[in-house]
């Protein structure tokens, strides 16, 4: 059982450092009494204010709350003298009312190791230390070890240090095809290839493993595996993660963090680019598209929630991101109250917030963003590009002005300038009609002179009983019925009209209608105006004339004549006198050329934003000016602004340099980056170095902080933090160090009892050995089989996934997943789609993250349906026969192509008896197939038509190169 | 192919395989697979309690913190949120308030969602009438007779109340605990706190409605709302699929049945099992449990999801659509086979309760949906002796507005209603809750609760206690705090509805 956990994992953990605490130690504070402290004490007798019992802070020593400040007549903490010190005598005090910590704490009381710890501490003095991770880090004079030879780089001299003080050897180094495969893996998220490993073996140099590493640093997918880590970190993810889930494109954010790496870009401009690239005078496209770090929080639609509880949420995801990522505090914490456990107070978030909160943009999403862009944005062309948009836009102009020449020549505008009054015009209808789809008007107009000025306006009116029993009556209509709705009400109908026998072109209903010049069409005489009506729609006409200075008017009435095709008499037409529908149209009218015109418009226009969609794009960051003023928020509650605030860093980090102005975010980012900042380079390296050996140095690697593990190797951590700043925070530098350093080499291979004894490999007394990250898993799958895609950057791709996930959880019906049927589906998992409500699963079932908040570590564990996932994945399955293929091409002889695909999956060639095995093994799956056609049949529907045999023998193969495939040895790294 | 290093390294490999060969022997002298691996599973079970932890031994039962009344539960989430007003707190004094304005004194400027921000407040009264039910006379509404019958096995909860006025926040915090993201779901809390009583099937399993007659303003769902957050991922709720496999890549590939699949798991078995003596990691032998346990599934879930041998009798007590796959009422029947097959958690998800407007019209589809469904399957675990130790919760993520939205003036069927955190019914029913009681009260408007408010956090910590666990020792060190589902909030058990 597993609920008293956090106490039992709290004193294994600190038991973990009893043990290593020999006789001769004495007790280090920060390592030894303060996880302590934290854990039981400082919810009450902490940093928060709030919460503070008795006026006594035990996470300070000074002060007239401190811990060694005497009280009146006692002491928390008398030096030398447990039993005189009230804090002593409270841990240990037997009854349990008035034993600490108290049980409405929900706290375990401390174990006996706990308080001979505490009694050691204050028997030696009681010595507080400044957090260690809040100091800068400091360089230390190297260990005297006693195996030298071992400790020739500062990395091993204080590995090697420590585990000479707990009574341990280094593992042996791990053989070379143990070497290539871990380092390859760790470097690139790939499996070696079978020239690189035969190169490396074959390489009897002395710096054979050196050029490897370098080599593989100078790889492109070692700045692909790396921009996988970090995508966990920042939550990069494709869709807004609320509400609708909108897609978003943050492509670009991502092709620029892997070139960053690639390019080895400083890690200090690294951090600076994206807090503040945006801040930059004059920034470049990069510096842009890396200050999209701000832009990841998720997004809710507009509508839903509060406007101003979404620009508060957005900020606090903004502030939170900010310091897990580069701070490794959990500075949200602090959102509602005083942190419980770090001195960060309410009011030292609110300055934080205060950066992050003059975003000049939206909080919320309207609807969907074209190209999956919110604004702000840019646009990140080509010169051949924007050449091509340039020719779109000038001759987008050309047409408009085509159109105002038209406007112009037909004189309408000049002749008669309000010829588009709105009028109301009774429109006509023939009984008829609804049999027929075909309706003609009628009507003559005898004119003694040629007008001066005449417009005609017309438009087709639907029937009148659609309106009324309307679709819009009796149910909501969904948006496919409101589609529908609007089809049935608008109909087919068209009118079209004739004066005189000449068209006057095609008028459809209400927002359609035509209006036409009609004075050198109008003559002196009879004039006859007919109408052909398609579907079941009325009509209406309006004429409007000059004649000298006399206005007149001809309007579709009942003295119009009406006849269906086929009938025999013209009728009088019905008039209908329909308030909603009789003017409406009248001012929505145009003419045929400018219709023609318009409608070439509308093509452009569409072919420009399909151009447009090609173009890649990238949210980026930006403030306003004046800046939003930034205030507390009682409980952090987003309708409870309280006092206001202005920009700054907490108070226990080290001050930003003096301004005049207020301080930006540029200023964070470079205060970030500074020399003596404690934090920012320790949370780099420890995170590089989680990377490889899968737990870092301080295994909580997204809490520095007092609630945080003791380092396992403080003095290494230091090191390795002050030689990546002093290298100019060079990336691939670390990596290099750490990588030929004799720690890294060693073999993972160890007794059962080194693994329980250091299940997490803490002391560094043998290699790593942990599971592969899922992408990893995939990647590696598909590239033994041939299949892998190594096309860099762009946009997100989707490989198969089972049906009816997305169907799970859309909001609107129809937004299904479809998959790409191209080659994309064999990209690299860094390209995978990522919807935060529904990633893909062949990831999150490898416990890969949802991407909706930042994660700096992932969790591993072992279950069922990762098996599932192995032995049933579709493409997975279909890897293995693709890999068997290949073998089968390369080789006949049945331990050749054994071995062959042992070593292309595993890196390693098969002992004897495994060989043996896998001989057998195959036999076995050939009986089983060649005594089932149907299984055959259906595994090798490739060979239909060929001798059966060969379908045996592609079977056999498939399901031996699967059974590899899920081995331990393919899915681990060691 | 070969050179000298590799033929080295393929030596060294086979003398550390001499090395342990005895000890190795031993081992495979019994690789009669189903037996070993029963033994690695005994010794999965240490692994799964996180390795070097030890196992709680509780005063009650091992890994309990009180006597449990209740070993699994069936959480029916109304995804959208009922209006409580319609379904079960009757407020027969609107009817004369109907069309007023709601009194400033009761709405007491609450926020309000942007959707009726600035609007009148008008009181609107259901149109729906209301009946008592059972022997205890708890108040029902007409669109539920079958669920009536059950009246008083059901406590009403109608002072429950939250924070969140939106969907999204409101689920999430309804399902995890909090409005952001990130935090371990109910199901994986017990999961993780309780382990599994089926080491054939998941501890916790989501059944999500693929259709349902609410036609709008469907709601989104997120896999964060079964998710395992800071847990270890095994306890991740699984969704079972209504199209293709109900667990994902359950199905063998084509071309792969029962014989290679065990012959394949023979081989990757041994080759493990090998490769353990070579580096000691136990991790190992995990994997070696968990391929078993998916061999496993590959009969357990087929079989949990096969009606057939269901008789007709069954079947009609949760009403026609049982029959039509992804509907909810086959979905309540599943829940019963999962909770005969001791499934800790599963959480049916039907959507489509956002009733802004024309919620007459979609109420009635909607109550049509579950009403017969829910009520057969509270017959059904009764007749079968499961209710006693299953606790049934209904619960939608908030409730919804006295006030009518999107009203048309004068016809009384065509009003909405908006987002109310304030107040709302749940219920629960089985797992040693009182039957035929209804706890809590709003005030006559139906829009503050007026006695005995019950917090979501509330529910969340009394399900726990009704399971043996007290909800603030349930907890899990994550980012410096003791992380637990009712979070920082003082929470409460309802004692007054246990029996």
């Amino acid at each position: 059982m597993r609920i008293s956990f956090s106490v039992y994992f709290c004193s294994a953990l600190f038991s973990f450092f009893v043990v290593s605490l020999t006789a001769k130690d004495t007790i280090n504070f920060n390592r030894d009494i303060r996880p302590i402290l934290s854990d039981k004490c400082f919810l009450c007798h902490g940093p928060d204010e709030e919460d503070r019992e008795e006026d006594l802070r035990l996470d300070i020593p000074d002060g007239e709350q401190g811990a060694l400040t005497a009280r009146d007549d006692y002491f928390i903490i008398q030096p030398g003298k447990p039993e005189e010190s009230e804090l002593f005598l409270r841990i240990t005090e037997e009854w349990e009312e008035d034993r600490m910590p108290p049980a409405k704490s929900h706290k375990e009381p401390l174990t006996e190791q706990e308080i001979a710890l505490f009694k050691q501490w204050i028997i030696e003095g009681g010595e507080y230390q400044d957090f260690w991770a809040f100091v800068p880090p400091a360089k230390t004079k190297l260990a005297k070890v006693k195996n030298r030879k071992w400790a020739s780089s500062a990395i091993d001299n204080r590995v090697i240090a420590s585990m000479e003080q707990q009574g341990l050897k280094p593992n042996p180094e791990a053989d070379k095809r143990t070497l290539i495969r871990r380092a390859t893996l760790d470097l690139t998220g790939l499996p070696p290839t079978l020239e690189e490993i035969e190169e490396f073996i074959n390489d009897k140099s002395r710096n054979a493993y050196t050029q490897l590493i370098d080599r593989l640093l100078g790889k492109k997918s070692y700045g692909e595996h790396m921009a996988r880590y970090w995508a966990d970190l920042v939550r990069l993810a494709d869709t807004n993660g609320m509400h609708h889930d909108f897609d978003r494109n943050f492509s670009t954010y991502r092709d620029w963090i892997i070139r960053s790496y690639n390019d080895n870009l400083p890690f200090d401009d690294f951090i600076t680019y994206q807090l503040a690239g945006d801040l930059n005078d004059d920034p470049t496209r990069d510096q842009l598209v890396a200050s999209g770090f701000n832009r990841l929080h998720m997004i809710i639609d507009k509508g839903t929630a509060l406007p101003e509880e979404s620009l508060h949420k957005n900020v606090v995801d903004r502030v939170e991101a900010f310091g897990t990522t580069f701070l490794g505090l959990t500075v949200q914490c602090a959102q509602c109250h005083d942190h419980k456990y770090d001195p960060i107070t309410q009011r030292d978030y609110y300055q934080l917030y205060a950066f992050f909160n003059n975003f000049n943009g939206a909080a919320e999403t309207g609807r969907e963003p074209e190209r999956g862009l919110q604004p702000p944005f840019i646009n990140l062309t080509t010169p051949k590009q924007e050449k091509v948009l340039a020719e779109f836009d000038g001759r987008l102009q050309a047409l408009e002005f085509e159109l105002l020449a038209i406007n112009r020549s037909q004189g309408l505008s000049e002749k008669w300038p309000n010829k588009f009054e709105k009028v109301a015009v009774p429109w006509i209808w023939h009984e008829s009609s609804l049999r027929s789809n075909s309706v003609g008007f009628r009507m003559t107009l005898d004119l003694t002179e040629k007008p001066g000025a005449a417009i005609a306006r017309f438009v087709a009116l639907p029937e009148p009983d659609s309106f009324k029993r309307g679709a819009f009556q009796g149910t909501i209509p969904r948006l496919s019925d409101v589609q529908n709705a609007e089809k049935m009400v608008a109909g087919v109908a068209k009118a079209e009209v004739f004066v005189n026998g000449m068209s006057l072109g095609n008028a459809l209903t209400l927002n359609d209608g035509v209006a036409a010049e009609l004075s050198n069409v109008l003559q002196p005489g009879e004039n006859v105006i007919t109408a052909k009506i398609s579907g079941k729609a009325g009509f209406a006409f309006i004429l409007e004339y000059k004649v000298g200075d006399e206005n007149r008017t001809l309007a579709t009435s009942s003295q119009w004549k009406a006849k269906s095709e086929g009938e025999p008499e013209w009728a009088s037409a019905i008039e209908i006198h329909d308030p909603d529908h009789e003017s409406v149209w009248t001012i929505r009218v145009r003419s045929e050329e400018v219709l023609k015109v318009e409608k070439q418009i509308v093509d452009l226009k569409a072919n420009r934003i399909a151009y447009y969609h090609t173009i890649p794009g990238a949210m980026i960051m930006s403030e306003m000016d004046p800046p939003r003023q930034a205030t507390m928020f009682a409980g952090g509650a987003y309708d409870a602004p309280d006092a206001p605030v202005e920009r700054d860093t907490p108070g226990f980090l080290p001050p930003m340099k003096n301004k005049e102005d207020i301080y930006s975010r540029k200023d964070l980012a470079e205060w970030l980056v500074s020399p003596n900042h404690p934090l920012t380079a320790r949370v780099a390296v420890n995170r590089f170095w989680q990377q490889i050996f899968g737990v870092g140095l301080v295994k909580t690697s997204e809490d520095l902080g007092a609630q945080g593990e003791w380092p396992s190797h403080p003095e290494l951590l230091d090191e390795l933090a002050i030689t990546f700043m002093e290298s100019g925070w060079d990336v691939k530098n670390l990596f290099r160090a750490i990588l030929l350093s004799n720690t890294y080499k060693q073999s993972s291979d160890a007794d059962s009892e080194a693994y329980t004894k250091d299940p997490e490999n803490r002391h560094l007394a043998r290699g790593a050995r942990y599971r592969l990250d899922a992408e990893v898993i995939r990647d590696q799958i598909l590239a033994v089989s041939g299949q892998l895609n190594d096309t860099m950057y762009g946009k997100s791709v989707r490989p198969p996934q089972p049906p009816g996930l997305w169907a799970m959880v859309n909001m609107v019906a129809n937004r299904p997943y479809v998959a790409d049927s191209d080659e994309n589906i064999y990209r690299r998992s860094l390209y995978t789609f990522w919807r935060r409500a529904m990633p893909p699963p062949q990831m999150t079932i490898m416990n890969a993250p949802s991407r909706e908040y930042c994660l700096p570590r992932r969790e591993l564990t072992n279950t069922s349906l990762q098996a599932l996932l192995m032995m049933n994945e579709e493409e997975y399955f279909k890897a293995a026969k693709e890999c068997a293929k290949l073998t089968l091409e390369r080789t006949d002889d049945l331990d050749e192509g054994l071995i062959l695909t042992y070593e292309t999956i595993t890196s390693h060639l098969p002992a004897e008896d495994r060989l043996e095995l896998m001989n057998e093994t195959f036999a076995e799956f050939s009986d089983i197939y060649e005594n089932d056609k149907t299984l055959t049949e259906s595994l090798t529907p490739e060979l239909n038509g060929a001798e059966f045999s060969k379908r045996v023998e592609l079977a056999a193969w498939t399901m031996m190169t699967h059974s590899l495939l899920n081995l331990e040895l393919s899915k681990v790294r060691r | 192919m070969d050179n000298d290093d590799s033929q080295s390294s393929q030596s060294r490999t086979q003398q550390s395989k001499t090395i342990a060969m005895d000890q190795f022997q031993s081992f495979c002298d019994q690789l009669n697979r189903r037996q070993f691996i029963k033994r690695a599973s005994i010794g999965l079970g240490v692994a799964a309690l996180g390795g070097s932890m030890k196992p709680l031994v509780g005063s009650v039962q091992p890994g309990l913190h009180h006597a449990a009344k209740a070993k699994r539960v069936i959480f029916l989430f109304m995804a959208g949120a009922p209006s409580q007003l319609d379904l079960f707190d009757y407020k027969p004094d609107l009817e004369k308030l109907h069309g007023q304005e709601l009194p400033k004194e009761i709405s007491k400027g609450q926020r309000v969602t942007t959707m009726t921000r600035g609007k009148k407040q008008e009181i609107c009264a259901s149109i729906f009438k209301f009946a008592p039910q059972g022997k205890s006379g708890l108040m029902m509404s007409e669109l539920l007779p079958h669920m009536s019958k059950h009246a008083d096995d059901i406590c009403m909860i109608k002072s429950t109340h939250t924070e969140a006025i939106n969907h999204d926040p409101a689920k999430t915090f309804f399902c995890t605990g909090s409005e952001m993201p990130g935090r371990a779901s109910m199901g994986s809390w017990l999961s993780y706190g309780l382990g599994s009583l089926n080491r054939d099937l998941p501890d916790f399993v989501i059944l999500s409605s693929a259709f349902w007659s609410g036609k709008t303003n469907v709601q989104a769902l997120y896999s964060r709302l079964w998710g395992t957050g800071f847990l270890p991922g095994k306890h991740q709720g699984i969704a079972f699929q209504s199209v293709g496999d109900p667990v994902l890549f359950l199905s063998n590939p084509k071309g792969v049945d029962r014989k290679a699949r065990n012959k394949m798991l023979d081989f990757v078995s041994q080759v493990n099992a090998e490769q353990k003596l070579v580096t000691g990691d136990p991790e190992i032998q995990t994997s070696i449990a968990q391929q078993e346990m998916a061999f496993r599934m590959q009969t357990s879930v087929p079989e949990l999801t096969d009606l057939s041998q269901e008789s007709e009798a069954t079947l009609s007590m949760y009403g026609p659509e049982v029959n039509q796959t992804g509907s909810f009422a086959r979905n309540c029947l599943l829940a019963r086979r999962m909770a005969e097959r001791d499934v800790r958690f599963v959480q049916l998800f039907h959507r489509g309760w956002d009733h802004h407007r024309q919620l007459p019209l979609h109420m009635r589809g909607q109550a049509r949906d579950i009403d017969q469904p829910i009520s057969g399957l509270l017959t059904d675990l009764k007749q079968r002796d499961l209710l006693e130790d299953t606790l049934v919760v209904f619960a939608g993520e908030f409730g919804r507005t006295t006030y009518a939205q999107n009203l048309t003036p004068g016809d009384r069927e065509n009003y909405g209603r908006d987002h109310h955190p304030s107040c709302f019914t749940t219920w629960m029913a089985g797992g040693g809750i009182k039957g035929g009681i209804s706890y809590g009260e709003t005030d006559d408007f139906c829009y503050n609760v007026a006695r005995d408010p019950v917090h979501v956090r509330d529910l969340h910590a009394t399900m726990f206690h009704q399971m043996g666990i007290d909800h603030n020792k349930l907890i899990f060190p994550h980012q410096g705090l003791d992380q637990k589902l009712t979070g920082v909030e003082k929470a409460y058990v309802v004692k007054d509805i246990i029996a």
